[in-house]
C-alpha cells in the first residue's frame, strides 16, 4: 500500500519537471500543476530565533506560501502530517567547488622558470583571472549533490578554486528535479580572490606569500587606472575586475595571519572582503574580532595523532598537539567575540564528515542556534540574498528538512531534504523503528538478535548461546535483510523478511549453509539497551581544553610579560659608548628606559637584581636575519621592490625564542638575495609572544635589500633566460629601474593621471634618501659599481651586507659614506667567496668603516657575542670594538642607534646580562630585557622546559584515549622546518 | 725588533708576488726542540703548569714540570698554552674546495653501497680550506666521502703534506655509513606535504643493508672470485682493520643500528650524529659504541626541544660515562676551523676545559685509533702540537704562534692572511 504510494510520488514529481512554459513538449502534453503542499503538526524552525510549535509550512510552486501556528490552507493542498517531527531551513555553504573541475597542472617543463604570461589581452599575470566565470564551467553533478544533501545542505556557492583573482561563482541548489534554468539562482553571486598562485599556469610571479599580496594591491591600482580610461591597450582581466566590483567578494586566506592580511587589503582598497579563515582563529582572536571583518569558517578540526609508538611522538610539536586539543573550541571563540562568519565544509574530505566536526565544536561548547545562524541566514546575508534564502518566511526558496528532532542533537535523522519544493528522501521516515532484542527461531535453533544503532540504519549482533557469529544488516524499505557467519565453520545463514507494520514479530525465509530454504521467525523480547550510548556520550561530555600560550607553541607565556623597573647592582657594564666598560656600575630601568648608570644607585621601588660578576650589555643587534618570516624571496622577477617582508612577519617562530636566548634583542628581516632589487625589509624588536605588528618598530626606519653577484645572476642554478646573466647586465638593470623612477617621480609631480606603481613609489623613496639600501655584496668589481650608480643619482647606498671583499676597497666605502655589515669568517662555498677573509671586519673598520658582523643564520644569529669576538682575533680589533659590531654599529647601520644599541641614558632599555664576558665563548645569555620587559630569564626557561614536558605527556594521555576510544587517528608528523637564508627559494 | 718587522714586510712582498700558492709544506725536524715555560694540555684531562716538552725527529721525548731538561732549540712559551693538535675527523676536508662550483667537488661519488670508493687518493694536500685549518689549531683530520646508504672507505691526515700520500696517518681506516630514517621527509614539489612522516620503506631499507653486509661476509668465506672490490673493502670491517662509523640520529635508528652491526659480526662501530644519543646512554655504554656528536653550533631539531640542547648534548653523554668527539661533518669544510670553539660551548655548560678538549683531541683519537700515536701530549707520540697565546677554546684567545705537525714547524700564513696583509700594505702606503 504505502509502496505504491511511494511510486505515485515519483510519478507526481515526474511530470511537474518540465516548468518552463515556453518550451515545446513532444513525450507527452503540458499540464500545469499549482498545488500547494502543507507539511502540518509540525515544529517549524522558520529562522534561527524563531520556532513555531504545531506549526503549518505551506509551499507552492517552490517558494514558502505561508509558515506559522495559523495558516490558511487552500483546498488545492496535499497535507503531509508531521507530527513529532521538525523543520529547519536547510544549510547553505557558500564557499565550495561543486560541479566545477579542477583545473589541471601545467605540466612542467625542467626548472627553467617561466617569466612571462600564457594569455594575450588579459592582465600580465597568469595568476589573475577575474574574467574567470564558474558558470562557463558548471556541470550539476547529482552524486555530490546527494552527499551534500544528506549532510542537510539546499544551496552551495561555487567557483573555479584557482589562482589569486578566481572570477565570480554560481550559487545553485541541490535541486536534483528541476534543471539549471531553475537551480541556478546566480550565475555570479560573489567574486573570488586567494593567495595561492593557478596551478595552471607556470608564471613564476608570484613565488612568495609578500608576492601574492603585492600582486593584489598592484591589482587594484590598475583597476583605478583602467576604470579612468588611462590605458593605451585592453585588458579583459581589469574589465572583467570593473565589472565584478559590486558582487561580494571572498577571499580564502586559510589561516589566522592571513586573516589579518586579507583584511588589510581590505580596508586599503575598500574591498569588504569576506575571509575564508583556516580553523586556528581562536589563537588571535583579539585581532580577528578587531578586524571587524566577515568570515567563513571551515571545520575540518585535525583527528588526533596516534601517539602509541613513543619514538615517534618526538616528531610532534607541542603547538600541533595543542592544535588538535583547541581547534574545536574555535567556533565557540569566535561566536562569543561576536564575529560574523559562516561556515563551510572546505578543507573537509566529504560533506559527511561535517555533522561529526559540528558536534564536536557542540562539544567545545558552541551554541547551536549560532551554528543554525552561520549555517542559514549568514550566508544568505554574506551573499546579499537574505530576501529569498536562509529562513521559511514567506516568499524565500522552500529550502528545508525535515528530522526526527532537534538538527544538531546526535540522535536525530534527517529524512527529507525538500529544495525548492522538491522533495529528497534522505532517510524513510516511515520506517519502523525495530531496534530491540529479538528471539530468532529457525530450523530447531533459537538464536539471539539485537539489533542497535540508528533508527534508519540498525546494526544486528547475533549469538547462539556463547557462541557469536559476524552478521550483517540491510533494512530499506521495510524489507530487512541480515546474513551471519560461523567464522570456525565458515558457514553462512542469509535470511530475508517483510518487516509488518504491526506488531513486535516478523518473519522470512532463510537459506541455511546447505542450501536448504526455510523459514523463520524472530519475535521480540526487549527493548534496545540505551545504557550503551549513554556511556559513550558522558565520556565525551566535557573536553579538557589546554590553556593558550602567548604564542599558542611551545615556550610560549602564559601571560604576556609586562616591562617592570629594575636596578641592576655591580655589573660590569659594557655601554658601547665613549665611556667604555664601567666595572662595578649600576643600571636602573625604568618605564622600559635605560634610567640612570652610575653607582650606588637607589633602587626607589625597581626590582634589585645583583650582578656582580657578571656583565651587562646593550641587546645584540642582528642586521641580517631571515628568523621570523613566512617567505624570504619573491624570485618571480628581477626587481620585487613591491613587496615588503613586514607582510610577512611570523611572531610564532621558535628562532626568536632561540636568539632572545642569544642576546638578540633586534633583527633586520632582509628579503633574500634572488633579484638584484629585492623588497623592503622589516625591523624588528623579538617580543616573544606579542603579535606580528607588536614586534616591528613603531615609526621604523624604511630600508630596502638589493644584491649582487652569483645569486641575482641565478649562476648556481639551471636559469639561463632571466636577464642580468652577468655582474655587467646587474649594473644596467639600476641604471634603468632608477632612470625610470626618475620618470615616474616626474610624472606623478605634473599634476596629470598616472599608474600607481607600487614598486616605483618603493625606488623613488630611495632617490629621495627615504628608504635605505642594505646591499648583498661580494666582490669588490660589483661593489664598486652600485656605489658609482649611486652616486650617479645622487643617493648614496647605506650598507653593504656580507661585503666580503670590502676589506679590497674600505677606503672607497669609508668615502662613500656605506657601512659594512659582515660574518666573521665564512667563505668558499662558492666561487665569489674565494677572497673571503675573516680579516675583513677589522679591514674595514681601520679605515673608518661602520663595520657590524651579522648571522644570515637562525643559528649563528644565536651566538652573535661569539662572531664578535672572532675579530679580536683575526686582526686584533679592542675588545670595546669588536663588541660594538654587534650592539652600536648595526644600530647606526639600521639608524636606529637613537633608541637602541648602547646603554645609554634615555635610550630603550634593551639589555642582555651575561654570565661571563660577553665575548667569550664561554658566556650565556641570563636575562634578555626589551623596552624593560624581560623576554628571555634562564630560570624561566627551565619552568618552560617542565611545564612543555608535562603537557605534552598530559596531551599524549588524551591522545591514547582518544584512540582506545576507536576515534580515527592519524600517523604523527613533524613539521619540516625551513631556516631561511638568503638564497632560500620557497 | 725592527729587523724582525723589515724581514716579515720582506717575506709578505715575496708571498704577494706568488699570486696565492699554497703554503710551502715544512722541511723534517732537524734538531730537537724545547717549549718551555707553557701550560701544557694533554688532551686526557691534565694539564701540566710551566711544563716543558721536549720533541726529537717528530716524536715527545719528554714532558713534564720546570724541572724537565729542555734539549736543542728552546721556545719560551710562558704564558702561552699548548695543545695538542686537534683532530677533525668525518669531514671531507680536501675533497671539495668550492660548494658551489661543482668541478671542484669529488665528496660525492654515486652509487648507494661504494665502500670501495676512497678518499684518500682524491685528498687535496694543497687545499686552501685545509691550509686555512691550521691558524686555528686543527691539524690533522679523517678525509670523508659523503653520500649513499654506504659512500666509501676515510682515511686519517695530517694538515701539511705535499701530496696524499705524504698526508696520510692511517691509510682506510673506516667505513661510513648513513643510516636510514625511521621517518622521512614528505616530498613537496611532488605534490605531497610537506613534514615528517613515517617512513614506509624503512624495514625494506634495513634489508637491503643486511643483505650487502652478508653477502660481503660470505664473499670472505669464499675464494674471492670474482672479484669484488666493494665486498672486499668490507673485510675490514669483520677482521677489526676498519671501523663503522654510522650516521644516525634518532633513538630507534641508533638502536637498530648497533643492534644490526653486532648481528653481523662488526665489533668496531661509531655513532656519528647521535642526536638523541642522550636517551640511550645506557644502551650506548653496554654496547661500548663512542659517539661523535655533532657541532655543538647547531640549532634543535624541534621546536619543543631545549634551546641549548646541541651545547649540552656531549655533556649529557660524557656524563653518563659514553666516549664522545666533535665533528661538523654536516657543515661546510670552512668551519672546521671553529672546532676548538664547539669544545668551548660546552665550558659555558659547566664541562671542565681539560675534558672539552678532549672531544677533539685524545677522545678522537681513541675514535678514530691512532691514540697510541696523536692525540695527547705524551712521550713518544707524534709531535703534532701548537702553541696558543691563550686558551685556544676561545675565541679571543685563540692565537697561534707556533704549529708544528711530526715535530715539522708548519707555517701559519694562508691565503686568508696574505689577503689580509697585502691589503693593510695598500691602506698603509696611504
Amino acid at each position: 500500500m504505502k509502496k505504491h504510494y511511494l511510486l505515485l510520488m515519483v510519478f507526481f514529481t515526474l511530470t511537474i519537471t518540465y516548468a518552463q512554459e515556453y518550451y515545446p513538449k513532444n513525450d507527452g502534453v503540458k499540464e500545469k500543476n499549482t498545488n500547494y503542499t502543507a507539511f502540518t503538526n509540525a515544529t517549524i524552525h522558520v529562522g534561527p530565533a524563531q520556532v513555531v510549535e504545531n506549526g503549518t509550512l505551506l509551499i507552492r510552486e517552490g517558494k514558502v506560501v505561508a509558515s506559522g501556528r495559523s495558516v490558511n490552507i487552500p483546498k488545492n493542498t496535499v497535507v503531509i502530517d508531521l507530527n513529532g517531527k521538525h523543520i529547519y531551513p536547510s544549510f547553505i555553504d557558500i564557499y565550495t567547488d561543486f560541479g566545477v573541475e579542477k583545473p589541471k597542472r601545467a605540466e612542467g617543463r625542467g626548472r627553467s622558470p617561466q617569466y612571462e604570461a600564457s594569455r594575450e589581452g588579459f592582465y600580465w599575470n597568469d595568476h589573475i583571472m577575474p574574467e574567470n566565470r564558474a558558470i562557463s564551467k558548471f556541470k550539476y553533478d547529482k552524486k555530490k549533490a546527494e552527499e551534500f544533501r544528506k549532510a542537510g545542505f539546499g544551496v552551495l556557492g561555487t567557483h573555479i578554486m584557482d589562482g589569486i583573482a578566481r572570477g565570480t561563482g554560481v550559487l545553485v541548489t541541490l535541486n536534483d528535479e528541476d534543471d539549471a534554468s531553475t537551480r541556478i539562482l546566480d550565475d555570479s553571486a560573489a567574486q573570488f580572490f586567494s593567495f595561492s598562485k593557478s596551478v595552471a599556469s607556470r608564471q613564476s610571479y608570484p613565488t612568495s606569500l609578500m608576492g601574492s599580496l603585492a600582486l593584489l594591491r598592484q591589482l587594484h591600482y590598475d583597476m583605478d587606472w583602467y576604470e579612468k580610461g588611462l590605458a593605451s591597450t585592453r585588458d579583459r582581466s581589469l574589465e572583467a575586475l570593473i565589472a565584478n566590483k559590486g558582487l561580494p567578494a571572498i577571499i580564502e586566506a586559510g589561516d589566522k595571519g592571513n586573516d589579518l592580511r586579507a583584511d588589510k587589503i581590505s580596508d586599503q582598497f575598500n574591498l569588504n572582503f569576506i575571509i575564508v579563515g583556516g580553523g586556528d582563529e581562536y589563537e588571535s582572536i583579539a585581532e580577528i574580532k578587531a578586524s571587524n571583518a566577515r568570515y567563513i569558517i571551515p571545520i575540518n578540526f585535525p583527528d588526533a595523532y596516534d601517539v602509541s609508538d613513543p619514538f615517534a611522538t618526538k616528531y610532534l610539536s607541542l603547538e600541533d598537539m595543542r592544535n588538535w586539543n583547541q581547534a574545536p573550541g574555535n567556533l565557540k571563540a569566535l561566536a562569543d567575540n561576536g564575529v560574523t562568519f559562516a561556515l563551510t565544509t572546505h578543507d573537509l574530505k566529504s560533506p559527511s564528515a561535517f555533522s561529526g566536526k559540528l558536534s564536536k565544536a557542540f562539544e567545545y561548547g558552541y551554541d547551536e542556534s549560532k551554528a543554525l545562524e552561520s549555517l542559514t541566514t549568514v550566508p544568505a546575508a554574506l551573499l546579499g540574498k537574505s530576501d529569498v534564502l536562509g529562513t521559511l518566511e514567506a516568499g524565500k526558496y522552500a529550502n528545508f528538512l525535515v528530522t526526527s528532532g532537534a538538527i544538531f542533537d546526535k540522535e536525530t535523522t534527517i529524512y527529507e531534504n525538500w529544495v525548492q519544493g522538491r522533495k529528497h528522501v534522505i532517510n524513510d521516515m516511515n520506517q519502523k523503528d525495530i531496534r530491540g532484542t529479538y528471539n530468532l527461531n529457525a530450523s530447531g535453533k533459537s538464536y539471539e538478535l539485537k539489533l542497535s544503532g540508528e533508527v534508519s540504519k540498525p546494526k544486528a549482533e547475533v549469538k547462539l548461546g556463547e557462541k557469536k557469529f559476524t552478521s550483517k544488516l540491510e533494512y530499506e524499505a521495510d524489507w530487512l535483510i541480515l546474513s551471519f557467519k560461523d567464522d570456525e565453520s565458515g558457514e553462512s545463514y542469509r535470511s530475508r523478511a517483510l518487516i509488518p507494520s504491526e506488531g513486535t514479530t516478523f518473519a522470512g525465509k532463510m537459506v541455511l549453509p546447505s542450501g536448504v530454504e526455510t523459514r523463520f521467525t524472530a519475535s521480540r523480547t526487549g527493548e534496545m539497551d540505551a545504557s550503551e550510548e549513554d556511556k559513550k556520550k558522558e565520556d565525551k561530555a566535557a573536553p579538557e581544553i589546554v590553556p593558550i600560550t602567548y604564542p599558542n607553541v611551545g615556550y610560549g607565556f602564559s601571560t604576556k610579560p609586562k616591562a617592570q623597573n629594575m636596578l641592576f647592582r655591580n655589573a660590569t657594564v659594557w655601554t658601547s659608548e665613549n665611556s667604555g666598560v664601567l666595572s662595578n656600575t649600576d643600571v636602573l630601568v625604568k618605564n622600559g628606559k635605560i634610567d640612570k648608570i652610575g653607582k650606588n644607585l637607589s633602587a626607589s621601588g625597581a626590582v634589585v637584581i645583583d650582578a656582580s660578576g657578571k656583565h651587562l650589555t646593550a641587546g645584540v643587534i642582528d642586521e641580517h636575519s631571515h628568523i621570523a618570516a613566512l617567505s624570504i624571496n619573491e624570485a618571480g622577477h628581477n626587481s620585487s621592490a613591491e613587496v615588503s617582508i613586514e607582510d610577512v612577519v611570523n611572531p610564532e617562530d621558535i628562532s626568536i625564542y632561540r636568539n632572545l636566548a642569544g642576546g638578540v634583542t633586534s633583527i633586520q628581516i632582509l628579503h633574500g638575495s634572488a633579484n638584484p632589487i629585492g623588497g623592503r625589509s622589516a625591523i624588528l624588536k623579538l617580543k616573544w609572544g606579542e603579535d606580528a605588528d607588536e614586534l616591528l618598530y613603531d615609526n621604523s626606519p624604511k630600508f630596502i635589500k638589493f644584491a649582487l653577484g652569483e645569486n641575482v645572476k641565478q649562476s648556481n642554478w639551471e636559469s639561463y633566460s632571466r636577464f642580468p646573466q652577468t655582474r655587467m647586465g646587474v649594473e644596467q638593470l639600476y641604471v634603468n629601474y632608477f632612470s625610470r623612477a626618475l620618470e615616474y617621480e616626474a610624472a606623478k609631480n605634473s599634476g596629470k593621471p598616472y599608474r600607481h606603481d607600487e614598486e616605483m613609489e618603493v625606488l623613488v623613496e630611495i632617490l629621495n634618501g627615504d628608504r635605505f639600501i642594505s646591499c648583498h655584496s661580494y666582490v669588490q668589481s660589483e661593489i664598486n659599481m652600485l656605489m658609482k650608480v649611486a652616486e650617479r643619482f645622487n643617493f648614496r647606498i647605506n650598507t653593504f651586507t656580507h661585503i666580503l671583499e670590502g676589506y679590497k676597497l674600505a677606503d672607497k666605502m669609508a668615502a662613500h659614506g656605506v657601512g659594512g655589515s659582515t660574518f666573521s669568517d665564512w667563505w668558499a662555498y662558492k666561487y665569489e667567496v674565494n677572497d673571503a677573509i675573516p680579516y675583513n671586519a677589522a679591514i674595514m673598520a681601520s679605515q673608518g668603516v661602520t663595520v657590524a658582523i651579522n648571522s644570515d643564520d637562525g643559528e649563528m644569529s644565536r651566538r652573535l657575542n661569539q662572531e664578535a669576538a672572532k675579530g679580536v682575533k683575526y686582526g686584533g680589533m679592542t675588545e670595546e670594538e669588536a663588541w660594538k659590531m654587534v650592539t652600536i654599529n648595526p644600530a647606526k647601520l639600521l639608524h636606529i642607534d637613537d633608541r637602541t644599541g648602547s646603554i645609554k641614558e634615555g635610550k630603550d632599555a634593551d639589555l642582555v646580562l651575561w654570565s661571563d664576558h660577553p665575548l667569550s665563548v664561554y658566556a650565556k645569555a641570563e636575562k634578555t630585557i626589551i623596552d624593560g620587559t624581560v623576554y628571555f630569564d634562564l630560570e624561566q626557561d627551565k619552568a618552560k622546559r617542565q611545564a612543555i614536558q608535562a603537557e605534552r605527556t598530559k596531551l599524549i594521555n588524551m591522545m591514547l584515549t582518544e584512540k582506545n576510544g576507536g576515534a580515527k587517528t592519524r600517523p604523527p608528523r613533524g613539521k619540516d622546518k625551513i631556516h631561511f637564508h638568503c638564497d632560500t627559494l620557497n | 725588533m725592527k729587523t724582525m718587522k723589515n724581514i716579515l714586510v720582506a717575506f709578505i712582498v715575496s708571498v704577494g708576488l706568488q699570486a696565492f700558492a699554497q703554503q710551502t709544506p715544512a722541511p723534517e725536524q732537524s734538531g730537537a726542540i724545547t717549549i718551555s715555560g707553557a701550560t701544557a694540555h694533554i688532551g686526557n684531562g691534565d694539564v701540566i703548569e710551566n711544563s716543558v716538552i721536549v720533541f726529537e725527529d717528530g716524536k715527545i721525548t719528554a714532558i713534564g714540570n720546570s724541572g724537565t731538561a729542555t734539549k736543542g732549540r728552546v721556545i719560551n712559551a710562558s704564558g702561552k698554552h699548548v695543545y695538542p693538535g686537534f683532530i677533525a675527523p668525518a669531514k671531507s676536508l680536501g675533497l671539495i674546495e668550492v660548494n658551489a662550483v661543482r668541478a671542484s667537488n669529488d665528496q660525492d661519488e654515486i652509487g648507494d653501497f661504494i665502500p670501495n670508493i676512497r678518499s684518500l687518493i682524491a685528498y687535496n694536500a694543497e687545499s686552501r680550506v685545509v691550509e686555512s685549518m691550521r691558524p686555528n689549531g686543527v691539524l690533522i683530520g679523517q678525509a670523508t666521502p659523503q653520500g649513499g646508504r654506504i659512500s666509501g672507505t676515510s682515511s686519517i691526515v695530517q694538515f701539511d703534506a705535499w701530496n696524499w700520500e705524504d698526508a696520510a696517518i692511517k691509510v682506510d681506516d673506516g667505513i661510513h655509513m648513513n643510516w636510514p630514517n625511521s621517518f622521512s621527509r614528505g616530498r613537496w614539489w611532488l605534490g605531497e606535504p610537506r613534514g615528517w612522516k613515517p617512513n614506509k620503506d624503512y624495514p625494506k631499507l634495513l634489508g637491503e643493508i643486511r643483505e650487502y653486509f652478508t653477502n660481503a661476509k660470505a664473499y670472505g668465506n669464499g675464494s674471492g672470485q670474482p672479484n669484488n672490490e666493494g665486498f672486499k673493502a668490507m673485510q675490514g670491517l669483520y677482521n677489526g682493520s676498519k671501523k663503522l662509523y654510522i650516521y644516525a640520529e634518532g633513538e630507534k635508528e641508533m638502536i637498530d643500528a648497533v643492534t644490526f652491526s653486532r648481528s653481523v659480526g662488526v665489533t668496531d662501530v661509531v655513532i656519528v650524529g647521535g642526536y638523541e644519543a642522550y636517551k640511550i646512554i645506557p644502551f650506548l655504554k653496554q654496547n661500548n659504541v663512542p659517539v661523535l656528536v655533532r657541532q655543538t653550533h647547531s640549532v634543535p631539531f624541534r621546536d619543543d626541544d631545549d634551546y641549548d640542547l646541541p651545547y649540552k648534548m656531549p655533556k649529557m653523554l660524557v656524563d653518563g660515562g659514553l666516549l664522545v668527539g666533535l665533528q661538523n661533518a654536516s657543515m661546510s669544510n670552512f668551519q672546521t676551523r671553529n672546532l676548538p670553539f664547539y669544545a668551548g660551548q660546552l665550558v659555558g655548560q659547566g664541562m671542565d676545559k681539560e675534558t672539552a678538549l678532549q672531544l677533539i683531541t685524545g677522545n678522537t683519537a681513541r675514535i678514530l685509533d691512532i691514540d697510541s700515536t696523536h692525540g695527547t701530549l705524551e712521550t713518544g707520540k707524534s709531535a703534532t702540537l701548537f702553541i696558543s697565546e691563550g686558551d685556544a677554546l676561545d675565541m679571543r684567545t685563540n692565537v697561534l704562534t707556533h704549529a708544528f705537525i711530526d715535530g715539522r714547524e708548519v707555517s701559519l700564513e694562508t691565503h686568508q692572511t696574505e689577503l689580509w696583509r697585502r691589503y693593510m700594505e695598500k691602506y698603509s702606503r696611504k
